[in-house]
Order: structure tokens, then C-alpha cells, then sequence
């Protein structure tokens, strides 16, 4: 069966529908998941399809929605809880980080949470600062817990449904701004991606550009206008934040002795400081210029678009930093 | 200033579905209580002496209500509590030497010496643990209580909780969800009077904690069910109370139930206690549920003090042979260390 190109949206869609389809212990819950059809639209349709058991609006309670989930994941439900933005994960941090992420350990592996926390990332959209963040990296400082960040239709598809079936809880984050984007996605309804494992979007040998979500597709545009100089950058998507995979970026920067790092977060303490710190661990000897970062500014979010878009990342100050290293 | 437990069942309480219990029943609920008291005050010295680590939270003075409210239950049902566990833990029938070994933090504990004191777990017996964060607990149970609904099983969910509790978003946003999906949840407030050291009506805008029940229930009756505010003190009134809770959570919606008791005993170890007298404590170690509950079983059944003296020194043996066991079990390797982070 041809791949057949589908928006970042359907992909999601299509990954809970079939799922649910597969599995009945498979439910979602959390805000306007239901007769509203979910706010980004994911969910549109599956009140009619699924009926309210399986489809469960919630009260806007993050803290239970996380919670209730976990619960019902301990006790043998697989429940896909969506949080409408990943702003609002801050108000459910405790029952994701030290429930979600600890129960297991902390009882010696009496429970297993097989759970999905769906929710949104990203600024540029002009929400204001508490609106406009994308820092999934916070959550990928815990064991226990998986963090997802596809970056194309075909990924979201293939790591939501790997997600699902998995006995792990994983924080699975979707960027507000890429819903529209398209790739050829398999039909396959076994069609899974390895959880943990990050993916070569460019091939090159001048730069290592490690990135992800809006990164990747910033990368993607510098790369092309950077090849119009002669300079080739090989883009490593990293798909998930943890468990985090660098060993195809390892094996990129041994080839190009150079890494420019590229997200939306902001600039400290970031995904970017591990990656360079695990490049000086790893490849020290093939190291020819520093790490470079570019993440967003580091202020919080304004509302006027003019302002907003200068603390951000861009394809320009892309350019600008592989220029830098090269 | 003291405190006094104004107990009260509402009116329109139905009648009691469930057995009324007999002698033997009854005299498994004094053992119950005392290998409790004879287990906490021996973590206390344990503790004392350095063998017990990191917080230690005693249910010295509230045996009535754990072992009442979890007498209530069937196999079926299922537990959750927050940090002061070890009595609930005890009486859902966890093998007190597992539990001593999770204070020891050896690997022959319930939760293999990861979680300590105050996450004591038995999945085989639907005690879904002890959790040290105020609150964190009531979501999960709720979480639980929707399996059970989704897959159409027979059961409910205890969940127990300090009064402390109550003022933490945890509890409003779990309790009300479970009114909105009308989820098999009795709510348990153990109110001991004390979150910490902050008196009931100095942390909560209702002195009646139960009240809070209305917040999450209709003028037509949907919604949550206000149960009764039952003598914490009293083992059979908390038993009457739950099994009722319990009926009604199966066959209609959830409740919310306060047992008004007392911690004898400081919030943890090293708690100097400047929020309340020693006359005050005292008053209630008079009326504890232990002695309350041996007057009642000496009244009742003729020369049972002989049965009860043998089961007063078998509880003192059983926390011997626990604290034995504890100290003769390995301590957790490395390999004990990594596992369980994630599923493989």
C-alpha cells in the first residue's frame, strides 16, 4: 500500500483512532476532548464513534486529569489524557513527575502505568508569556517518564501509536504550529516507530544540526540556503527528548567535527547544554569548534508579533550560527 | 482550649446492608488494633535507635478508623491512603513483617526497600499504597475507580485521607470529578485534628470538614453523597459508617465520610508539639479506641480478658519476630537500584 500524504493532524487522528479500534482499554479524557472534538481538532468525530465512555470530557482540572489517568493506568486502563496546552502541565507537574514517573519505582515494580499525556507546545502564535513556551525539556529531566517530539506527520503517527502500546507513560508533545504540515505516511494499522530513537531528516558533512518540532523545520530552511553557499548540513531529528538517542549524532560530528543545536526553548539549562556536554564526553578528540546553541531569547514571551518573533528562533540565525563554527 | 470530636450521623442514613459482625470478627478487630499500636511504638524506638530512616508518621490514637473503615471492605474493594499508612497497610492485611522490612529498608519489604515508611503497597491485596505527597493520592483514586466502572467490575475504592488534605486543589478537583462520573469512591477524611501543627479550624473555612460534601452534590440528590461525620474513636461506629459508604458507592454515587479521632502521637518523629497541651493529649489517651474497644468486648462477652491478654502478647510476639525478620533480611543491591524505572 503507497504512502499517502496526510496532515500532522490526521496522522494523530488516524494513531488514536486506530488504537482505540485495536484495543478497548484504550480511552481518551481531558478538556473538549468530546462534543467540543478537541481544541486543536484531533479528536473530531470520536464522541460519535466512540461514545462517552471512551471519549471523556473533563472539568479544566489538570491536576486531576493527570491524576485520574495515572490511577487508571495503574489499575489496567491505557488512557491517552489530553492537556490542552503544555502551559497548563505546569498546574498537573506533581501528578506527572511524582506520580506518573515514580510510581513504579517507588513500589519495586508492583504497578505499571501505561499512560499518554497528550498536549501542545510551541509560541510565535502571540498568546502572551504563559501561553507561549515549549518546555518539554523540564519533563525529560525525570526517569520514569518518556517524552515525545514529532516533528512531521509520518513521525507523530508512528510514535503516537507506539505511545499507546506501550506499558511506559510518555508526555507526548505536539507542536501547536505544525498541524497543517504533510508527509506520506504509511495506512499500515501496525505502523509503529521505535520509541527512543532519533532520525536523520538531511544528509551532510559540513555541520551536525541537532533539533527537533520547530527546529527541524527552521533547519530545514537554513540547510537549503546554506547549500547555496556550498555548505551541507546533516539535520538529526531527535523525535524524543528521553529517552534521548545521540548516537547518530555521535557519529554525525565525528564526520563534521561541527554541531549547531536548535530548539524553541529558551537558552539555559536546556536540551542544547546536554547535547554539547555529551558531545564533549563523547567526541572531544573530533571536536573542531564549540558547541553552538540557538533557542529563543532569554525573556518571557511578549504578545506584539514584531517583538514576539525577534525572541525566537529563525532560519537566519541558523545560518548564522553554522557560519559561526564553520 | 481543647479539642472535642462532636460526632454525628445525618439523618436519612439507610439501614446496614451488610452482616452485623460477630464475637470472632470482633475479636480480629482488637488484634488488628493492638499489633498496630504494638507495630508503631515500635518503629518509634526503632527510630529512636537509628534503625528507621527518613520521616515516620505514627497512627498512634487512630486504630479505630483504619481497621474499622478497612473491615468494611470485601476482597474486591480497594485501598489508598496518604503517608501515615502503616495502620491501613496493616489492616488490609500486610504481613507485618514485610512492612517492618520496608521501614528497615530491606529488600524483603512490600515495595522491596524503595519507598519506606510512608509508601507501603500490596498490589495482590488492592492496597494501592501509602503516597507522601498531601493530596496526591485522591486523583489516583479516582483514576482506580474508573476502571472499575469502565470494565463493569464489582468494587469500591477507600480512599483515606488526613484533614490536611482538604485544603490542598488535589481534593477538590479529584472528589469533584468523581461526582461528575459518578465514580465508586468512599472519601474517608481521618480528621486528627491537626494538619501538621495547624488546627482544623484554623486551615479550613468549614470546622465541619464534612460540609465539604455539598460543595460537589446537587438539590436533587445527584452528585456527592454526604455521609456521616462517625466517633473515630469508636471501631464498630466507623465500621457501620463505611459499610454503609460502601453500599452506596457501589449502588449509587460517591461519598464523603469524616471520622473525627486523634493522633496521639507528634505529625512525625521530632515534632515538639508546641501547638497543643499535654492536658490535651491526655484527655484523649483516657478514651483511646484500643482501651474504648477492649471496655466494650470485656462488657459484652463474658471473661474475654483472658482471650484478649493472649492476643495482647501475640501482637508484642508478632512485632518481635517482625523486627527479627527485618534485621536478618539483605539490604537492596545495586541491581535493585536500577530496576523498575522503567518497564523493559
Amino acid at each position: 500500500m503507497a504512502d499517502r500524504p496526510i496532515t500532522y493532524r490526521e496522522a494523530l487522528s488516524s494513531a488514536l483512532r486506530e488504537e482505540m479500534q485495536r484495543d478497548e482499554r484504550v480511552f481518551i479524557m481531558g478538556e473538549e476532548v468530546g462534543v467540543w472534538g478537541g481544541t486543536y481538532a484531533v479528536t473530531r468525530g470520536f464522541l460519535d464513534e466512540f461514545g462517552e465512555k471512551r471519549v471523556r470530557d473533563t472539568p479544566i482540572s489538570e491536576m486531576v486529569i493527570a491524576g485520574a489517568a495515572v490511577g487508571a493506568a495503574m489499575a489496567g486502563l491505557r488512557p491517552v489524557a489530553e492537556l490542552m496546552t503544555i502551559n497548563f502541565a505546569f498546574v498537573a507537574m506533581d501528578a506527572i513527575i511524582n506520580h506518573a514517573a515514580k510510581v513504579r519505582y517507588m513500589f519495586n515494580g508492583q504497578f505499571t502505568v501505561p499512560l499518554v499525556i497528550r498536549t501542545t507546545t510551541g509560541g510565535g502564535k502571540q498568546l502572551g508569556a504563559t501561553h507561549s513556551h515549549a518546555p518539554e525539556v523540564i519533563f525529560a529531566h525525570f526517569p520514569g517518564l518518556y517524552v515525545a517530539v514529532p516533528g512531521t506527520a509520518y513521525d507523530a503517527k508512528g510514535m503516537l501509536k507506539a505511545s499507546i502500546r506501550d506499558d511506559n507513560p510518555v508526555l507526548f508533545v505536539e507542536h501547536s504550529t505544525m498541524l497543517q504540515w504533510r508527509s506520506p505516511v504509511p495506512d499500515d494499522p501496525d505502523f509503529l516507530l521505535p520509541i527512543g530513537k532519533s532520525d536523520i531528516k538531511r544528509k551532510g558533512s559540513d555541520v551536525t544540526i541537532v533539533t527537533y518540532q520547530k527546529g527541524l523545520e527552521y533547519s530545514l530552511v537554513a540547510a537549503e540556503e546554506l547549500a547555496k553557499e556550498g555548505i551541507e548540513a546533516e539535520i538529526i531529528d531527535l523525535r524524543w527528548l528521553r529517552p534521548l538517542d545521540l548516537e547518530p549524532v555521535f557519529e554525525s560530528f565525528k564526520k563534521t567535527n561541527r554541531c549547531v543545536v536548535v530548539e524553541e526553548s529558551l537558552p539555559m539549562f536546556n536540551v542544547g547544554a546536554e547535547v554539547a556536554a555529551q558531545i564533549h564526553d563523547e567526541c572531544f578528540d573530533w571536536m573542531d569548534a564549540p558547541v553552538k546553541r540557538v533557542a529563543a531569547m532569554d525573556i518571557p514571551l511578549p504578545y506584539s508579533r514584531e517583538i514576539e518573533q525577534m525572541a525566537l528562533p529563525s532560519p537566519e540565525k541558523i545560518i548564522q550560527a553554522v557560519k559561526e563554527v564553520i | 482550649m481543647g479539642v472535642t470530636l462532636n460526632a454525628h450521623f445525618h439523618a436519612g442514613w439507610g439501614n446496614l446492608t451488610m452482616p452485623k459482625p460477630n464475637k470472632e470478627t470482633l475479636l480480629d478487630w482488637y488484634r488488628q488494633m493492638v499489633l498496630i499500636r504494638r507495630f508503631e511504638e515500635r518503629c518509634a524506638e526503632l527510630y529512636q535507635q537509628g534503625l528507621i530512616g527518613g520521616f515516620l508518621h505514627l497512627y498512634i490514637g487512630q486504630e479505630a478508623t483504619g481497621v474499622g473503615a478497612v473491615a468494611a471492605l470485601g476482597p474486591n474493594d480497594h485501598v489508598i491512603t496518604a503517608y501515615r499508612d502503616h495502620g491501613i497497610a496493616l489492616a488490609r492485611g500486610i504481613d507485618p513483617k514485610r512492612a517492618m522490612a520496608e521501614m528497615f529498608g530491606k529488600r524483603t519489604g512490600v515495595s522491596g526497600g524503595k519507598g519506606g515508611s510512608m509508601h507501603l503497597a500490596d498490589r495482590e491485596l488492592h492496597m494501592w499504597g501509602g503516597y507522601g505527597i498531601v493530596g496526591g493520592h485522591l486523583p489516583l483514586a479516582a483514576g482506580i475507580a474508573l476502571k472499575i466502572k469502565y470494565m463493569e467490575e464489582d468494587g469500591v475504592v477507600l480512599a483515606l485521607m488526613g484533614d490536611g488534605s482538604t485544603n490542598i486543589g488535589y481534593f477538590h478537583e479529584a472528589l469533584n470529578l468523581s461526582a461528575v462520573w459518578n465514580l465508586p469512591v468512599v472519601w474517608l477524611i481521618e480528621n486528627n485534628q491537626y494538619g501538621m501543627g495547624t488546627a482544623v479550624e484554623r486551615a479550613s473555612g468549614a470546622k465541619e470538614l464534612i460540609r465539604r460534601a455539598l460543595a460537589y452534590s446537587s438539590e436533587d440528590g445527584s452528585g456527592m453523597k454526604m455521609g456521616p461525620r462517625v466517633d473515630g474513636m469508636d471501631v464498630l461506629a466507623v465500621y457501620e459508617a463505611i459499610s454503609e459508604a460502601r453500599d452506596h458507592a457501589r449502588k449509587h454515587s460517591p461519598v464523603l465520610v469524616e471520622s473525627l479521632t486523634y493522633r496521639l502521637e507528634g505529625h512525625s518523629m521530632g515534632d515538639p508539639q508546641r501547638y497543643r497541651t499535654k492536658e490535651e493529649v491526655e484527655s484523649f489517651v483516657e478514651t483511646g479506641p484500643i482501651t474504648r474497644f477492649r471496655s466494650y468486648l470485656v462488657e459484652t462477652y463474658k471473661g474475654v480478658e483472658k482471650t484478649l491478654d493472649t492476643i495482647d502478647a501475640e501482637a508484642l510476639q508478632a512485632i518481635d519476630e517482625a523486627v527479627e525478620f527485618a534485621k536478618n533480611s539483605d539490604d537492596p543491591t545495586y541491581e535493585d537500584l536500577i530496576s523498575h524505572v522503567y518497564v523493559d
